[in-house]
């Protein structure tokens, strides 16, 4: 099962390395790490998506606290959150195709930011289900390069998550 | 009042009361050697940096300070690896320092540059790269509040020879305030009630004592425990020296080296109440079969380490002795004689033992034993040695063994055994060693004679890896590779080729106790050395496979529980 913990941090030399490193060193596989500060001057916060059972969860969370330089950890997925991943995408076109891809942006909310003659720079947000389908449908014109930031998430509602008070 | 980088290391170091710091020089810590001369810590020169980290190691262990070591940049650093990994493993707070190329140098390969914090960073509690010398007083609060408080461990502090020579306005460090990290060390009085009734329900209760209860000094609250609880109590490697292994319900270690009393009741015990033990995989072999019919009580000061190796039914983060000031009173008197006596049976029925006709490790470590009334510190190296000592060497004092449990690293027990003789002068501290181990780090011998550390050898010399002789016996269906020495030294010639040392040969067994006491009580650096056979097995030994269902007890006799 897919897992979204928050991990808020003290923003000190080597603190990426040491959080990376703990997943790599223990065979956990991260599937999208996003890394900003927050509005609090020195803390960022990560949001790490990760694969695995309750079991290992609980240990990626007990590891995590480990690093003294780990304030907290937030298990999102155990409340109702929202996710976004930003994707920018390079794409062929040509006369012929303009238009369609025109359709198809349109269709998925997206946003064309960039243009010449015979390419696209395409801008969408979104969960990862929507950038997947938007990648599909834009396959068959030509993809020459993405780039996806990974996800990142807030817990819904107007409470902070919980425990986090960091001023 | 304006200070050096290296001066305010110093006195970081003299607030903290540090008496000793390990170390061995280099280009990047001339600033800080030169500072040494300022002050009344005293450094202790070893003979390679891995011994500096073991020496702190054993200082830590056996004393109240923490240990200190000290390298060069480059391979000064790396050569610490070892020692700080060793100290990470078993939890000893540990600070290491080690100087950096200049700042503005640092990332571009210089001269006896590497990124040493990057390199421990899988094996420190936490690290610091030091960019600006005005940090360096909170750095050191930090660090000695980090590697001495809550799962303890070490810390590494890395130092640009530049930031050493900076001058800076000295601003007494505040108290630590770390904001991600509040070790809990107090238990959950709920939790601890509910112990309390899991406890009075249990038939067939155990108590396993692991290295953690070793470090929260809670030797005293034990005591008052076990006269409580009347049930059998275990160990793992790390908790032997916990508890006075003379007890009478102590039924020895468990796990693969473990006594075949304790490893049946593992198996038959309906309670574990586990207090600073970490459910190692040495302890419990296969996790599928340990413990089958039991609830398992974690108490662990370590959060992560709850659940981490097997089901914990009911977890519990504390400090052991915390927890058992609270446990303690609330406990009435519980008597499982009926279940002890079931394990008594079986332990006289598979008594440890050794063979009595020929001179062997188990028959001198068990008549050190006796001589020494099981009070001295007993460092080991790693190998057959090391468990013969840990089966047969019984602590009456806690704190006694000093060895490397987690990492298994051999080389430890001789610079261990400088650390423990610098930090109680008075006691008596031996280092059981085998030929193998003794030879990775025995250039220390010059380091204890300068410090005039009257350290005692016991060698085991069977010129051979014989603990690896015994795997490839048992798994590698007696097919001997890569374990043999064709060219020992003469260790008795070697040790008396240093001046005012003694070294005795021990080759019959009627000069077994003459030669120890010779060797306790001469005052000197001593070695003593027996010649023992490569045939010689660690018995019981646990089937990996069947977790610790079935035993090898001795000599090809099994049992199956
Ligand atoms: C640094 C290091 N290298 C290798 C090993 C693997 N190892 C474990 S025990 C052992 C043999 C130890 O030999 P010795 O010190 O002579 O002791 P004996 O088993 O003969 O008593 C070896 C090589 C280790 N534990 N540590």
């Amino acid at each position: 099962m897919e897992h979204t913990i928050s991990v808020i941090v003290e923003n000190k030399a080597g603190v990426l390395t040491r959080v990376s490193g703990l997943f790599s060193r223990r065979g956990y596989n991260i599937k999208s790490l996003a890394v900003g500060e927050t509005d609090v001057p020195g803390i960022s916060r990560m949001t790490i998506v990760v694969n695995g059972d309750e079991k290992t969860i609980e240990q990626v969370e007990k590891q995590l606290y480990k690093l003294i330089d780990v304030i907290k950890v937030i298990h999102l997925t155990d409340e109702e959150f929202v996710e976004r991943e930003l994707v920018l995408i390079k794409l062929n076109v040509s006369k012929s195709t303009r238009t369609e891809i025109l359709q198809v942006v349109d269709i998925f909310r997206s946003k064309v930011i960039d243009m010449n003659v015979n390419s696209f720079v395409i801008e969408a947000t979104g969960t990862t289900s929507k950038i997947s389908a938007l990648e599909k449908a834009l396959q068959p014109y030509g993809i020459q390069e993405i780039v996806r930031t990974g996800m990142i998430a807030l817990s819904r509602g107007a409470k902070k998550s919980k425990g986090v008070s960091i001023k | 009042m304006k200070i050096t980088g290296a001066r305010a290391v110093i006195k970081a170091l003299e607030d903290n009361n540090i008496k000793y710091i390990y170390g061995y020089p280099g280009g990047a810590v001339t600033p800080l050697y030169d500072e040494l001369l300022n002050t009344d810590i005293e450094h202790i020169l070893v003979r390679e940096e891995q011994s500096a980290a073991h020496a702190a190691s054993g200082h830590s262990r056996t004393s109240d300070t923490v240990g200190v070591c000290l390298a060069t940049s480059g391979p000064g650093a790396t050569n610490l690896v070892t020692g700080i990994a060793t100290a990470f493993m078993d939890s000893v707070p540990l600070i290491a320092i080690t100087g950096q190329v200049s700042t503005s140098m640092v990332g571009t390969d210089a001269f006896q540059e590497v990124d040493i914090t990057g390199i421990t960073l899988p094996i420190v509690k936490h690290s610091y790269l030091v960019k600006d010398a005005s940090e360096i007083p909170q750095i050191f609060a930090n660090a000695f509040h980090i590697a001495n408080t809550g799962r303890k461990g070490p810390v590494l502090i890395d130092i640009p020879k530049d930031i050493q020579l900076t001058s800076f306005e000295y601003v007494e460090p505040t108290k630590p305030k770390l904001m991600g990290y509040n070790p809990n060390y107090y238990p959950n009085i709920k939790q601890v009630a509910r112990i309390k009734k899991i406890l009075e329900k249990s038939k067939k209760p155990l108590l396993l004592i692991g290295g953690g209860a070793v470090y929260s000094k809670c030797f005293k609250e034990l005591e008052e425990l076990f006269e409580k609880v009347n049930a059998p109590i275990l160990t793992t490697l790390m908790g032997k020296s916990a508890i006075n292994n003379n007890l009478e319900n102590y039924f020895g270690m468990l796990g693969l080296h473990g006594t075949a009393a304790s490893n049946y009741a593992i198996n038959q015990c309906d309670l574990i109440l586990s207090l600073g033990a970490r459910f190692d995989d040495r302890a419990t072999m296969l996790t599928d079969n340990f413990a089958k019919n039991a609830t398992i009580v974690h108490v662990d000061i370590d959060p992560a380490e709850l659940g981490k190796n097997i089901t914990t039914h009911y977890p519990v983060v504390s400090d052991i002795k915390n927890f058992l000031d609270e446990f303690n009173p609330i406990i009435e008197k519980l008597d499982y004689s009926n279940w002890i006596n079931d394990i008594k049976k079986l332990d006289e029925k598979y008594p440890m033992k050794y063979n009595k006709e020929n001179i062997n490790p188990p028959m001198v470590i068990d008549r050190l034993c006796n001589l020494t009334k099981g009070e001295a510190y007993i460092c080991t190296e790693v190998g057959q040695h090391q468990m013969f000592a840990a089966q047969f060497y019984k602590f009456s004092k806690p704190d006694r063994f000093v060895t490397s449990g987690g990492l298994g690293t051999m080389g430890y027990g001789l610079p261990a055994a400088i650390g423990v003789a610098k930090a109680n002068p008075d006691a008596t501290v031996i280092n059981i060693c085998g030929d193998g181990s003794l030879q990775m780090n025995f250039a220390e011998i010059a380091t204890a004679l300068e410090q005039n550390l009257p350290i005692k050898l016991f060698l085991f010399n069977n010129s051979s890896l014989n603990l690896v002789r015994q795997l490839q016996y048992f798994g590698s269906n007696k097919r001997y590779s890569g374990i043999e020495f064709t060219c020992n030294p003469d260790f008795c010639k070697l040790v008396k080729s240093y001046p005012n040392t003694e070294a005795y040969r021990i080759d019959d067994i009627s000069q077994i106790d003459d030669v120890i006491n010779k060797a306790l009580n001469n005052g000197k650096f001593t070695l003593v050395e027996v010649n023992t056979q490569t045939t010689e097995i660690v018995y019981p030994v646990a089937s990996a496979r069947l977790g610790v269902k079935k035993l090898d007890y001795f000599d090809g006799e099994e049992i199956l529980y």
